[in-house]
């Protein structure tokens, strides 16, 4: 076999090779691009556009007016506070809720698992509108709970559970806790029963077993359902529309009025660069830890 | 060179011209030529990441190489995609279609191909014959074995008569015995298909049984190309030396008047080679030969026993030839011979090799 | 096993954790289905139980003209979100798997996020290009907004299906001569349909039950019903909803149910 003529050949073909990778490589790529667009079009230039509102006065010149006064205003300050306030509540009650709730469906049957599994699909699959409206009906002044409590003599008079901070938590803690069970309970499941044997075989106890191991293990699911959860609920619209009875104003809603009823672009904008950053902040920690794709495994 | 006059209606040579492929800065493939035979068995046989499957793979089309060429016969096909290349070909983990029974699995290419029900029909129950599965054409592909599963992918890859066929690591899915069996059933198989199968596996005693020849590849280079014997008796390479057999190597001093074995003249039968190179010693346990003393008409690698494993059909005794050289000796574990007069660790064991088992491979231990 | 024992023993001694477990259950899907028995009350308030028995709610919802309207509105985006989010979605998907690790990654960080972002802002924002396009209050305004919605959700439940295919089942088909498109349609496709489906349901259902884009980008002629919803129960508590909101409920729950019988039959299959 001749070397020399080979070594000539070589030389044309490499670059149609590399021609031809290409082209099969654009070509997957090709098949993503219109879901892509799509979502490049409606909402990453709409979202951009709106954002870019906040670095302009109403004259339209660049400034960073809008800034100062949301940091200014009183009332801009304290729709931080509630918005941050109601997600850290939340996500309190949905890790309180969640972590035991996966930990025992983690350690039952695999089939019986998975039928109660069912239970946490069920409000996944439901409308926040039909499970917002569902807690209106139970936690209003005449509703199941408020009746059930007074016919067995405990109050005498209906407590004020819905139209304030108690029912938009209630209600948003029902809302987000599947988000936080899913990716949770995918990564307890993984965990293999031996790795606590192992460590109760080499003198832990099974307390220590749990938190030095099973705990430790279960954190990237454990993380992926925190971040979900509070990234959510920094965006919530509906619940705390519905059940907060107008005397709840999170980020959502005062960007939706500063808009809708003052027509102030550029203050609703500056809201929503905020609420944005705080949003891609922790999404952005997590996908230094662990990874983008680990926040929707199933 | 050329292969024409091989070339028939069952099978096609295969022509691979310096072929490339990177992976960044490593190189899965580097400058690979080989010339495969028609009806050949040819192996493909390195460690893990040597680039064989990326060869098999560049071969069946799955992979662009970066540059170079692959011929089927007379035709170039570097460009040609899998789907018209007429290969058949079997997985490691068989990728047979779950979703499918036996019978349809084995179909599948006469059924692309456009062939009419009845002449499937024929082929699939010839082809099925032939691997020993006949009448197993409505079974679901979970309810077979593991060997069960590999012989319908042998029946799918060649049930359309392809003149070449791929086989990445067929069997490493089963257990020994199996293994072995099957490694028998493809030799025979490939005697009556009379096909061109190039065949991947990081065994080299899977290797040594089926190949008619074996191309050993190392960090995507082709190291040495031969028939299993000629590959076992005098491997060109220290890599392939040692890879090949359960090896030690022994350096040799190289002076004026030849190689020298611990401070004595080599004896050997082949020529001994010229210039004054450093060489190794290829020592391979079942080559030595223990005696009650010192035989001066053999190579002597008398040491201490350092260790002696039973393993079954024969003992493999460790020994210490000083200056922290360790050769391993097998012996028969039969007990007429030898295994009564074993020495025991630390006493000192007389071994020898024979001057036409010597084999010397350039190169240095380090 | 042995481990499982070990570890459940103390869980089993701990009834605690067992009834603490029921009742969150039990938080998490029961209180959905109390409208379903208001909504067949007789009387004009909500009252739980209630005292006498009437369809006059159901007679109100599919009496109305108005509510009606939406109804289909609503039936016909989610349809036709569907039918178009579910190739689009599942061609990103396969496309992504054989792209080169960076470009996956940059893809999947696009991916989601249409979910992550809070949805006011893209309503805000599309209700503004929808502006100047002209494509408020139209069916085809909605479906591309429902339809970016929805995507991403389809891309997700088919990308984990095709994690559990066995890829070299394609690379099979390809070697025994069938084309690239071929091989996916009769190898891959019939291995991740219930991928797909389920993709599938779930853009239907991300589409029929959204409501912020909607309340922004539908309207007059072509309001959804979950708009009309929204800006009913701001007002007041109106017993319609309940018949409304059990319609939808029952929409759910049969898509779910569907969803478990593809994956017992999936299962079944792979043994």
């Amino acid at each position: 076999m001749n070397i020399a003529s080979n070594n000539q050949l070589e030389g044309l073909n490499s670059k149609e090779l590399a021609k031809a990778r290409r082209k099969e490589g654009r070509l997957f790529f090709n098949l993503s691009l219109p879901s892509l667009i799509t979502i490049l079009i409606v909402v990453f230039i709409p979202v951009f556009w709106l954002s870019s509102l906040s670095f302009f006065d109403r004259a339209g010149d660049f400034s960073w007016e809008n800034y100062d006064r949301i940091f200014q205003s009183q009332l801009y300050i304290k729709t931080f506070i509630v918005t941050l306030k109601i997600s850290f509540i939340t996500l309190f009650f949905c890790i309180l809720l969640g972590y035991p709730l996966c930990y025992w469906l983690s350690q039952l049957p695999n089939r019986l698992a998975s039928i109660l599994m069912i239970f946490v699909l069920l409000p996944f699959w439901t409308s926040i509108l039909v499970r917002t409206y569902a807690w209106l009906v139970i936690l209003q002044r005449n509703g199941i709970i408020n009746d059930t409590l007074i016919s067995i003599g405990w109050i005498d008079e209906p407590l004020q559970l819905a139209h304030n901070l108690t029912g938009s938590i209630i209600g948003m803690v029902h809302i987000l806790l599947p988000f936080f069970i899913l990716p949770l309970f995918a990564s307890m499941r993984s965990i293999d029963n031996n790795f606590i044997r192992a460590a109760i075989s080499l003198g832990s106890t099974p307390r220590g077993a749990f938190w030095q191991v099973f705990f430790k293990m279960s954190l990237p699911g454990f993380f992926a359902g925190t971040v979900l959860v509070f990234v959510l609920a920094l965006g919530t619209y509906v619940t705390p529309a519905l059940l907060g009875g107008g005397k709840i104003q999170m980020l959502a809603q005062r960007i939706d009025s500063t808009i809708m009823l003052y027509s102030n672009w550029g203050a609703a904008s500056a809201l929503g660069v905020v609420l944005l950053i705080l949003a891609f902040a922790v999404i952005w920690i997590f996908n230094r830890a662990f990874g983008i794709d680990k926040l929707f495994m199933r | 060179m050329s292969n024409t006059d091989n070339e028939n209606h069952k099978s096609l040579p295969i022509g691979i011209k310096s072929l490339s492929k990177s992976y960044g800065d490593v190189y899965a493939l580097e400058n690979v030529s080989l010339d495969i035979k028609a009806g050949e068995f040819i192996t493909l046989l390195g460690p893990s990441g040597s680039g064989k499957t990326t060869l098999l793979m560049t071969i069946a089309g799955f992979c662009s190489p970066d540059q170079g060429s692959i011929y089927f016969g007379q035709q170039e096909m570097t460009m040609t995609p899998p789907h018209m290349r007429g290969l058949g070909m079997v997985f490691q983990n068989y990728a047979l279609f779950p979703f499918m029974s036996v019978a349809e699995n084995v179909g599948y290419p006469l059924r692309v191909r456009g062939m009419t029900d009845s002449d499937q029909k024929t082929k699939i129950e010839a082809a099925l014959e032939m691997v020993q599965l006949g009448g197993y054409g409505e079974r679901r592909i979970h309810q077979l074995s593991g060997g069960q599963k590999q012989r319908v992918a042998l029946a799918r890859a060649m049930v359309f008569e392809p003149k070449i066929i791929l086989m990445d690591e067929p069997l490493s899915a089963l257990d020994k015995k199996l293994r072995e069996h099957m490694q028998i059933e493809l030799k025979a198989l490939h005697q009556k298909l009379e096909a061109t199968i190039v065949y991947v596996t990081h065994d080299q005693r899977e290797a040594l049984t089926m190949s008619d020849r074996i191309a050993v590849i190392n960090n995507g280079r082709l190291v040495q190309v031969d028939a299993p014997k000629a590959l076992y008796d005098n491997p060109n390479d220290l890599f392939v030396a040692d890879f090949i057999g359960e090896s030690v190597l022994l350096q040799l001093e190289n002076s004026i008047k030849g190689l020298t074995l611990r401070g004595k003249p080599l004896k050997m039968t082949n020529p001994q080679p010229k210039g004054g190179e450093p060489h190794c010693l290829v020592i391979r346990p079942e080559l030595l030969v223990m005696s009650n003393s010192k035989d001066d008409s053999l190579n002597d690698l008398s040491g201490i026993v350092n260790a002696s494993v039973y393993q079954g059909e024969s003992v493999l005794v460790m020994v210490d030839l000083g200056e922290n050289t360790m050769i391993s000796v097998r012996l028969p574990a039969n007990k007429s011979q030898s295994s009564n007069i074993i020495p025991d660790v630390g006493k000192p064991i007389y071994l020898g090799l024979h001057a036409e088992d010597v084999i010397t491979v350039k190169g240095r231990v380090e | 096993m042995a481990a499982v024992e070990m570890v459940g023993k103390r869980k089993y001694n701990n009834l605690w954790l067992d009834f603490a477990g029921v009742c969150i259950l039990f938080f998490l899907a029961l209180p959905t289905f109390i409208v379903i028995p208001m909504s067949f009350s007789g009387a004009s308030y909500l009252e739980f139980p209630p005292e006498s028995w009437s369809f006059r709610w159901y007679e109100s919802y599919f009496g109305s003209s108005e509510w009606m309207r939406s109804t289909r509105t609503s039936l016909l985006v989610a349809f036709l979100t569907t039918i178009i989010a579910t190739p689009l979605g599942s061609l990103a998907a396969y496309g992504l798997t054989f792209t080169s690790a960076r470009v996956r990654n940059v893809s999947q960080l696009i991916v989601v996020v249409p979910i992550l972002v809070p949805v006011i802002l893209i309503a805000i924002g599309v209700f503004h290009l929808y502006a100047k396009l002209g494509l408020n209050y139209t069916i085809t305004g909605i479906v591309i907004a429902h339809t970016s919605l929805a995507v991403p959700f389809v891309i997700i439940t088919v990308l984990a299906g095709l994690k559990n295919y066995d890829f070299n089942q394609e690379l099979a088909a390809r070697s025994l001569g069938a084309s690239r498109p071929r091989a996916l349609l009769t190898i891959t496709l019939p291995q991740v349909k219930f991928s797909i489906q389920t993709g599938a349901l779930l853009a239907f259902i991300t589409s029929l039950d959204e409501v912020v884009v909607s309340m922004f980008v539908s309207g007059g002629e072509n309001a959804t019903i979950t708009r009309r919803m929204f800006n009913s129960l701001r007002d007041q508590v109106d017993p319609t909803i309940a018949a409304i909101s059990s319609c939808l409920i029952i929409i759910s729950v049969s898509a779910l149910v569907t969803v478990l019988i593809f994956n017992r039959n999936q299962s079944k299959d792979q043994i």
